[in-house]
């Protein structure tokens, strides 16, 4: 087994297959209230703005910008062991929906909050896909 | 202006097991122990307890109606009050707040609330040292495939985006470190009391999860630790001098803190320190200073022993012990109480206590005072 593939996989929920499913194919959904329109990441039955359970999935841009991000030191899996120090990302998409999920391609110590990403796809394992991003340059 | 329960009940009993790595005890244990040491701390006897409010901690786990298996593994009979309150941090003044509501309002008399844990595990054979985080490390659903996993890596987020939005610095989250090492230097009971921690020392210290350093994250601790709640009238009967509850608040994402007393009524001011960064947070939403300068204000060394603001005075959960909530709340009770020995506050009429929990999620606040108006 490689150390990729000893990583932990995403939990499959009922509420969020679709958004996997999707991955998969390598595009990025979100899900979306039809009650109020507001983007909600993770997937989940009830809007809390509105209490509306009526929602949709929409595609993504995939274009959003930092958050936050947490710099991990501690083996908590040992999946990760080989890549500690790593980060873990918030990125906020266009559409509104924060996200976590990791940087591609910048290490730790060259993420800047605010700074432009894009998705990227991993795909992990035969059935799995995780939505990832990385810095996205001027024009794209 | 005053609160419309304030000083109808008092804290009477306060009883602290040992703390930290202690192993051969369960959490009901530890709880038991709490309350036999509260009560003789009070004069009381189990017969006078008439309410039992439980937190259960970690390691309580799959137990369900937690407060009645307190309640049997201590003989309890013909309680008017009992119930298991889990909001994090925020449940010790939580569960203060529900015995003084429940006194005033004629329900019962005389309440133990208490929280307990052991989620700490002897270390094994070979001499591996045991780990404290692993309690705390849990994994959320798919997250665990980006590598997010535990309460300090939630946390971390919300510092780096602080320390974006304001300015704040590595220094002033190690300030907080420093000052409350300080005060726990004071307090034999602090389970870091003989360790002294610099500035550099701070920086020194491995990452656990960036910005935080070992010495950014509260202890972890087993043990268990108990309060009594009575009246007042019954209060002025028991030995030590009785802890007003003068005001009380909750918030729950949001809300403002308890406005009975003016700021500058404050004489001790006991915050949730699950880390550094949740003090400068609560600094700033108490409005003891502006919202983005905790930093700047806990790095003029304004908080440890001698500065302008009493904080954390026993060393709080960074350096004392991890009782969630009930850690500022004991210390609270001590200074008011005047019994902090070398750490003692001179003036220590009114003490103001915080309590966290979740991811800045649920909050609560009491106002523990020497006189009841």
């Amino acid at each position: 087994m490689t150390a990729t593939s000893a990583k932990p996989l995403p939990q499959m929920t009922r509420e969020m297959a679709p958004f996997w499913e999707a991955a998969r194919r390598h595009q990025l959904i979100v899900q979306r209230c039809r009650g109020c329109g507001a983007y909600r990441f993770p997937a989940r039955d009830l809007c809390s703005r509105c209490l509306s359970r009526e929602a949709e999935w929409a595609p993504a841009s995939g274009r959003g910008a930092v958050f936050s991000y947490a710099v991990m030191h501690q083996v908590y899996h040992p999946g990760f062991a080989a890549e500690v120090p790593y980060a873990v990302v918030v990125v906020e998409l266009e559409e509104g929906a924060r996200l976590v999920s990791n940087l591609v391609d910048c290490p730790p110590g060259e993420i800047e909050i605010g700074m432009p990403v894009e998705v990227v796809f991993e795909d992990v394992a035969p059935e799995v896909t995780l939505p990832k991003f990385r810095a996205r340059r001027a024009g794209r | 202006m005053s609160h419309p329960l304030g000083g109808a009940t008092a804290i009477v009993g306060l009883g602290i097991t040992p703390q930290g790595k202690v192993y051969g005890n369960t959490p009901v244990g530890f709880a038991v122990d709490a309350v036999r040491l509260a009560l003789e701390d009070a004069g009381l006897e189990r017969t006078d307890l008439d309410g039992l409010l439980l937190n259960p901690g970690l390691a309580w786990s799959d137990m369900g109606m937690g407060s009645f298996q307190l309640q049997q593994a201590m003989g309890l009979r013909n309680l008017r009050l009992s119930a298991t309150m889990n909001l994090g941090g925020a449940t010790a003044c939580a569960m203060i707040q529900h015995a003084a509501q429940a006194i005033a309002a004629g329900l019962c008399t005389t309440v133990a609330c208490v929280f307990s844990d052991a989620p700490l595990k002897p270390p094994r054979a070979g001499g591996e040292r045991s780990s404290s985080g692993s309690a705390y490390g849990f994994v959320r659903g798919w997250e665990a495939a980006y590598g997010y996993f535990g309460v300090n890596a939630m946390y971390a987020l919300v510092a780096r985006r602080h320390m974006h939005r304001y300015g704040t610095t590595q220094d002033h989250l190690g300030a907080v470190a420093v000052a409350q090492r300080r005060w726990a230097n004071l307090n034999p009971a602090a389970q870091l009391h003989e360790q002294t921690l610099t500035l550099a020392e701070y920086h020194a210290s491995r990452w656990i999860v960036e910005p935080f350093h070992l010495f950014d994250c509260c202890l972890v601790s087993n043990g268990g630790l108990a309060v009594i709640v009575t009246g007042r009238e019954r209060a002025r009967d028991t030995p030590k001098p009785p802890v007003y509850i003068r005001g009380m608040a909750q918030g729950h994402l949001g809300g403002d803190p308890s406005d009975t007393l003016a700021l500058g009524d404050v004489d001790v001011v006991e915050l949730y320190d699950c880390y550094t960064f949740t003090v400068l947070v609560t600094l700033e939403d108490y409005a003891f200073c502006a919202k983005g300068e905790g930093g700047p204000f806990a790095a003029e060394h304004a908080t440890g022993p001698g500065g302008r603001l009493a904080l954390n005075t026993g060393g709080g959960q960074l350096s004392s012990f991890y009782m969630w909530g009930m850690t500022p709340v004991s210390e609270g009770v001590i200074q008011v109480r005047g019994e902090g020995g070398r750490r003692q506050v001179p003036k220590h009429d009114v003490a103001l206590v915080s309590g966290n929990g979740g991811v800045l999620s649920t909050h609560a606040t009491l106002v523990l005072a020497r006189e009841p108006s």
